[in-house]
Parts: structure tokens; sequence; C-alpha cells
């Protein structure tokens, strides 16, 4: 076998792998995302209870809560970034990482200092590659998010809101960057102001009509009170399920066109082995006739 | 009449139907909800919520906090985890 066409051998041996593991990192993704989309409808009954609890008690008690209303003067934001924990998903967390960027530009733009809250290791790294301050980060869950997860994220970011920017590492008003799962083939890095609330934002249309005179136990402050933390936690949670669903999809994607790739790579390669293979036997030929001619043509010359 | 009842947690929709008579302890005591109620907003304490089901058995569930919403003979019990 000639050199050039072992070297094609041996290229398409080593294409032929890697589609394999891209084949098989595409089904495992496609097969997770179904699972991932059964858990963002799942979690939707209660966040759209929640939204109308909140919207109800909102909007009937004149109760000023200080999670809804913005602070006067705000020094400092925090930006929650929710990434993937693994590569392999295209452009996943580099459009979440931007969108972060293009969101604290637009707040340092403001006046405002920004905190860096990040979720998952590709986030982390580009921020600790470039030695950039991280507030606080989270990691080894992004692909199946837990409540207690978003309970966690949301305890350390409503703990930091609470000390305001007067403290120590506070903060005065909270963003979040996450991946929005449209379809299979749309997912896009989305930012959103967490607190203050506007908390007449839901996806379902307005509960029409006057809202009910409610009875509160024990009071509409404290319903309040215990309410909106909840609220926030089960918005974060909603992201993180729905980035988890995005990052599949990204994934599965991504996994596609590599396996699309090789395959295109092993053709190409496939045709040049042969027609290597078939310039060398035609060299052999040539040789041997070559060989003949020279034998038969010395012979003769020797009669 | 009966009640819609919906008990929700963050990852799943636990039980859903019509009742009779729902029983949960709020901050301020034990709370029992009957039909045509009137709209009423609670924060539940950990503890036990008793659905009486339309058709005359009795659910029960130990919540773990949460919030009970009566509206329009619609009950919604929002917590964070069912045991």
């Amino acid at each position: 076998m000639g050199a050039q066409l072992r070297i094609y051998r041996r290229r398409m041996r080593s294409v032929k792998a890697t589609k394999k593991i891209t084949k098989a990192m595409e089904l495992i993704s496609a097969s997770r995302i179904v699972k991932a989309q059964q858990r963002v409808s799942a979690s939707t009954p209660y966040a759209n209870e929640l939204t109308r609890a909140v919207s109800a008690v909102a909007s009937y008690s004149s109760v000023v809560h200080p999670l809804t209303t913005p602070r006067s003067n705000p020094r400092r934001a925090a930006v929650l970034i929710i990434t993937a924990d693994r590569g392999m998903a295209g452009a996943y967390s580099t459009n979440a990482i931007k969108e972060g960027e293009q969101l604290a530009a637009l707040l340092r733009e403001r006046g405002l200092s920004v905190a860096s809250y990040l979720v998952g290791r590709k986030a982390v790294n580009y921020y600790k590659f470039r030695e950039r301050a991280i507030a606080a980060s989270w990691t080894g869950f992004s692909d199946n998010p837990t409540y207690e997860n978003a309970k966690e994220v949301s305890e350390t970011l409503l703990n930091a809101f609470i000390d305001g920017s007067d403290g120590e590492g506070g903060v005065d008003e909270i963003h979040i960057i996450f991946t929005k799962f449209r379809s299979m083939l749309t997912q896009e890095a989305t930012a959103k102001r967490m607190i203050p609330l506007e908390v007449v934002e839901s996806d379902q249309a307005p509960v029409s009509g006057i809202l009910p005179e409610y009875e509160f136990e024990p009071t509409a402050g404290e319903v309040l009170d215990a309410l909106l933390p909840r609220y926030i936690e089960a918005r974060i949670f909603n992201a993180m399920l729905q980035s988890a669903a995005s990052e599949h999809a990204a994934r599965r994607r991504a996994m596609k066109s590599a396996t699309d790739n090789a395959e295109e790579l092993i053709k190409s390669l496939t045709r040049l082995a042969n027609a290597a293979r078939q310039a060398e036997i035609t060299q052999e030929i040539s040789e041997i006739v070559g060989g003949a001619d020279a034998l038969a043509s010395a012979s003769a010359g020797s009669e | 009449m009966a009640l819609n009842v919906a008990l929700v947690s963050p990852t799943e929709q636990v039980w859903t139907g019509e009742a009779n008579f729902v029983l949960a302890r709020t901050t301020g005591g034990d709370l029992g909800v009957l039909p045509g109620h009137t709209p009423l907003f609670g924060v539940l304490v950990d503890g036990l919520v008793s659905i009486k089901v339309a058709d005359g058995t009795t659910k029960e569930f130990t919540v773990k906090g949460g919030f009970l919403s009566v509206n329009n003979d619609r009950v919604s019990i929002l917590t964070e985890s069912v045991a």
C-alpha cells in the first residue's frame, strides 16, 4: 500500500470514530430535550398560579413592598447568567455570555457597577480566564436543574438585594440572562429584570374583569412578604429549566451538523483514497509494462 | 356546587379535581374552605392539607409551606414540596 493511500485510510478511520461519538451525543441530546421540555411544562401550573396570586395581591392591596419599588439611587446591579457546564453545544453558552456583556455595558452607561452571578462552568471559566470578579457561582446542574438549585441561587440574590448597595457586595437591581426555548430550532439568549419586579407581566392574558376583594390571612403585607421570594424562585427555576432545554437543543443541533460534516468528510476522503489507489495501480501497471518493454528491447538488441 | 381544587408544586401538578371541602393550616390556624367561600389568600405552614373529594374519599397531603388561594370556588394550593 502506498504512503498516500495509507494516510487517507488513517484519516478516514479517525473521522469515522469521531462521527460515532457525535452521532451518539446527538441521540442522547434529542432524548433529553423531550424530558427537559416535559419538566418545563410540569413547572408551568405552579408558575401560573403564583403569577396570578402575585398580580391579585399586588393589584388589590396598596401595600408597598421593597421588592416591587425601584430604589431611588441605584449603584450596583446583579446580573445572573445561566450557561452550560459542558461544551459541544455550539454557541449556546457564548450567546448567553455575550448577552450578559451587552447588558453590563448598558448598566454601566446608567452609572451602575455590575456584580456577576454565574451558573454553569462555561461562564465561570470565561470570567476566570479574563480575571474578572465573580460575586458567586454555581456549577454542576446546568442540564438538569432542581428546585433546590433555583432556591439556593435566588436566596443568594435576594440576600444581596436586601443588603443594598450600602452594604458589602449588596445590589439594588437584579437582572437575569437565560436562554429562552422557543422551539427545537430557535433558542434565544434573553435578558430580563427580576428586581424591582414588574408584577403585571405574565405569559397569560391578564385576569379579565375586576379582581375580587381578597381576604388575607394573616395580612396583605405578610402575604406579599412570603409570596414574592417564592415568585422569584419560581421564575429563576423556570429560567433554568428553559435554559436546560435550550442547552440540549443547541447541543443536538451542533452534534447533528458535526455528524453531517463527518459524513461529508468521509465521502471526500473515500474519493481521494480511491483515486490514490487507482493511481497506484496505474503506476504499477505502467512500471510492469515499461519493465517488460525494456526487457524485450534489451533481448532484441542482443540477438 | 363543588370546589375546583388544584394542588401544585414547582415540579408537578400533584392533584387536581372536584372537592367538597378543603382543610389547610395557615399561619393563623386551621382553615376550612367550603363551596361559596369568600375570596381568600392565606400563607400555609408545614402541615397537613386534607381534601374531601367529591366522590366521598379524603385525600391527605403533607405540605412544606406554601399558599392557599380561594376565588370563585377555585382553590389553588401552592406548595414547595409535597410528601
